[in-house]
């Protein structure tokens, strides 16, 4: 595999609709943005790219098979070779990856990945529908039907194993509402006390309205090049472009139904899904200690998915220790609980600690004031852009949004894209995203990393 | 924001509407006219659509029929012993076909939740309670719905309650047709 870069990006503003707009001339609006971004016109950026991956979750939303076809040519990019890839909440995450794939294994030397949701074509309650289908349809959907109660179930666990409370959850609210305030392509930006999350109206229990993301008309893409497809760019545009190269990737799996999920013993735990910032005597005595107690792995509470996603994309980029090693997350908070969770998918902390590591500090933005007691300084900001919860979630269009966000901030253009320099993160260097599906059905994990 | 005891201020929207046969429009389509459309605001009309899908539960069918005459099967590895709590035709870890056996009639809350809100289709049903149910001797979990408690009681102490099965008398050939209340068979 050669090298990838991640050139540039745009997105569209996340709203709970977008009428004046079809899904082609949303995707358009954040082409525009990256390709005038690059310093291109149109019609340099067409002869420049050699083809597409389309990104969307759900036909039934757009009531529209083959809509990534009416992108595709809305943009100008026929008769140029695409594909749609899906993969539900995590389909953005996998565009990107596929994207990468194009590119890095020589197959394009400019690849566009797009990615679109329009959720507002139903109301709430049908839209929650649609994505409940994205649970087997005979055993799962037609007995709970509706993903927050799955979510909570998960959690409930989560709270019973660990301890976790439902505050340290609305700590993760506050954090990316308040994180958004700053970010003005997000939905909902939102100063809250952790008060406010938990007087919010309950949807399933302990997950409230502001604890769970909400539905989006939106749309992201993401630019990227080999070497010489970055050549061809700057030979375009007649200007050095920054470079931001794709370090790693990795992807993860687990059955479809959180319930199939198995238990493994200790000694399977630690062969196959032990980060190596874990592999010391302290935290194997640690995990023995919670096995004794009854903890199995991945049970409901953990993300056996987002683990081996991340296991696989240190591995690829070269990170041990990815709390020291990296300076930022966009990671997937469609709920503040599966925040929590992924901490420890990822390696923040151990498993178990993710609602005391969701309180402590840590993955706050530096110079932010939250109107919380934090005890710790930020070290690692998780989702500095405000995330799922607050930008909002067109399932298509997320992970690439996340990508957007992780290039601008390696960049150091924040300030520039955001008009508001308060969510860069200084000196960023190396940042990553997360992208999850299902109950943690599907995972991915990209490594980016600035090269100066 | 409203929490407990507030008073709805707001009438109830419906996405119910009046048919219209006459859509405004320039009656003149001159150069202005034609330049004004940039500014015209989005048409946005409704359209009903509905399917009946034949689904076929496959080689799953053995689970529901079961159900619809009280008795709760699983699956399970013939070499290993590995037993699914939900029906799953091959072993996940041996790749071969499964047996059929019955699974206990009673287990213990393994999560919880209560949903205020659900999906269209259930939004009638709310607030309902689901669970995950665990068995002795049962390697994955059941989801189900847990009645015979107040909803309002939730709380984690219900995670490890015993809970018993109960079956729909008129079956469905649903996966509700099952269902779980408090309790021990003793």
């Amino acid at each position: 595999m050669r090298p990838v870069y991640a050139v540039t990006g745009g997105v569209s503003k996340f709203a709970k609709a977008r009428p004046d707009k079809t899904f082609q001339a949303v995707v358009k609006e954040a082409y525009d943005y990256a390709v005038g971004d690059m310093g291109l016109e149109h019609a340099q950026f067409i002869e420049a790219v050699d083809g597409s991956v389309a990104s969307y979750f759900s036909d039934h939303f757009t009531r529209q098979l083959k809509a990534g076809t009416m992108v595709q040519d809305y943009l100008g990019l026929c008769p140029k070779p695409s594909h749609r890839v899906e993969g539900g909440g995590a389909t953005g995450g996998i565009c990107f990856q596929e994207a990468w794939k194009q590119v890095a294994s020589g197959y394009m030397e400019v690849c566009l990945a797009y990615g679109f949701e329009t959720m507002s074509h139903v109301n709430t309650w049908t839209g929650n529908e649609f994505i409940a289908l994205a649970s087997d349809v005979s055993f799962d959907y037609p007995v709970g039907g509706f993903y927050s109660g799955y979510y909570a179930m998960m959690v409930t666990r989560h709270m019973k194993e660990f301890g976790t409370t439902a505050e340290q959850m609305a700590y993760v609210s506050v954090k990316n509402h308040m994180n958004a305030y700053h970010n003005p392509y997000a939905q909902k930006r939102m100063r809250l006390t952790v008060d406010d999350v938990r007087q919010s109206p309950m949807v399933a229990w302990p997950l409230t309205r502001l604890d769970i993301c909400v539905m989006s008309d939106g749309a992201a893409v993401v630019v990227l090049a080999s070497e010489e497809g970055l050549a061809r760019l700057e030979k375009a545009s007649g200007k050095s472009l920054p470079k931001v190269v794709v370090r790693g990737i990795g992807n993860g799996t687990d059955a479809m139904r959180m319930a199939d999920r198995p238990h493994q013993k200790f000694d399977d735990f630690v062969a196959n899904n032990l980060l190596d910032c874990e592999n010391n005597d302290a935290d194997l005595s640690y995990y023995r200690d919670l096995w004794k107690k009854g903890f199995r792995y991945p049970g409901i509470h953990s993300f056996r998915a987002g683990r081996m996603a991340s296991k696989q994309a240190y591995k690829n980029g070269g990170i041990l220790d990815p709390l020291e090693e990296l300076d930022f997350i966009e990671l997937h908070d469609a709920y503040t609980s599966s925040e929590i969770q992924t901490y420890e998918d990822m390696g923040l902390c151990r498993y178990g600690e993710g609602g005391a590591f969701a309180e402590s500090g840590k993955a706050f933005v530096p110079g932010i004031d939250y109107g919380l007691d934090l005890k710790e300084k930020p070290v690692c900001p998780v989702n500095p852009s405000g995330g799922l919860i607050a930008c909002g979630h067109p399932v298509g269009a997320t992970g690439l949004m996340q990508a957007v966000f992780a290039i601008w901030q390696l960049q150091g253009t924040v300030g520039k894209h955001f008009e508001d320099e308060t969510l860069q993160v200084r000196g960023a260097r190396r940042g990553t995203i997360h992208s999850h599906a299902g109950t943690g059905t599907y995972v991915t994990v990209s490594i980016l990393e600035a090269e100066r | 924001m409203s929490g407990k005891g507030t008073i709805k201020a707001r009438v109830v929207e419906t996405d119910m509407g009046t048919t219209v046969f006459n859509v405004p429009f320039p009656t003149t389509l001159d150069d202005k006219a034609l330049e004004a459309l940039r500014f015209m605001a989005p048409i946005t009309i409704k359209q009903p659509y509905h399917i009946d899908y034949i689904h076929s539960y496959g080689q799953d069918s053995p689970w529901f029929a079961g159900l619809a005459n009280g008795h709760l099967l699983g699956n399970r590895d013939v070499k290993t012993g590995y037993t699914y709590a939900l029906p799953r035709g091959n072993d996940m870890y041996t790749g071969q076909e499964t047996e059929w056996v019955e699974l206990p009639a009673e287990g213990k809350i393994h999560a919880v939740t209560v949903c205020y809100f659900g999906s269209e289709e259930f939004l009638p049903e709310t607030p309902f309670i689901l669970i995950l149910v665990e068995f002795d001797g049962v390697d994955t979990l059941l989801l189900t719905r847990l009645l015979g408690v107040d909803p309002e009681e939730i709380n984690l102490d219900w995670i490890g309650m015993p809970v018993i099965a109960k079956f729909r008398r008129l079956s469905q050939l649903k996966p509700t047709d099952i269902y779980f209340v408090p309790g021990t068979q003793s």
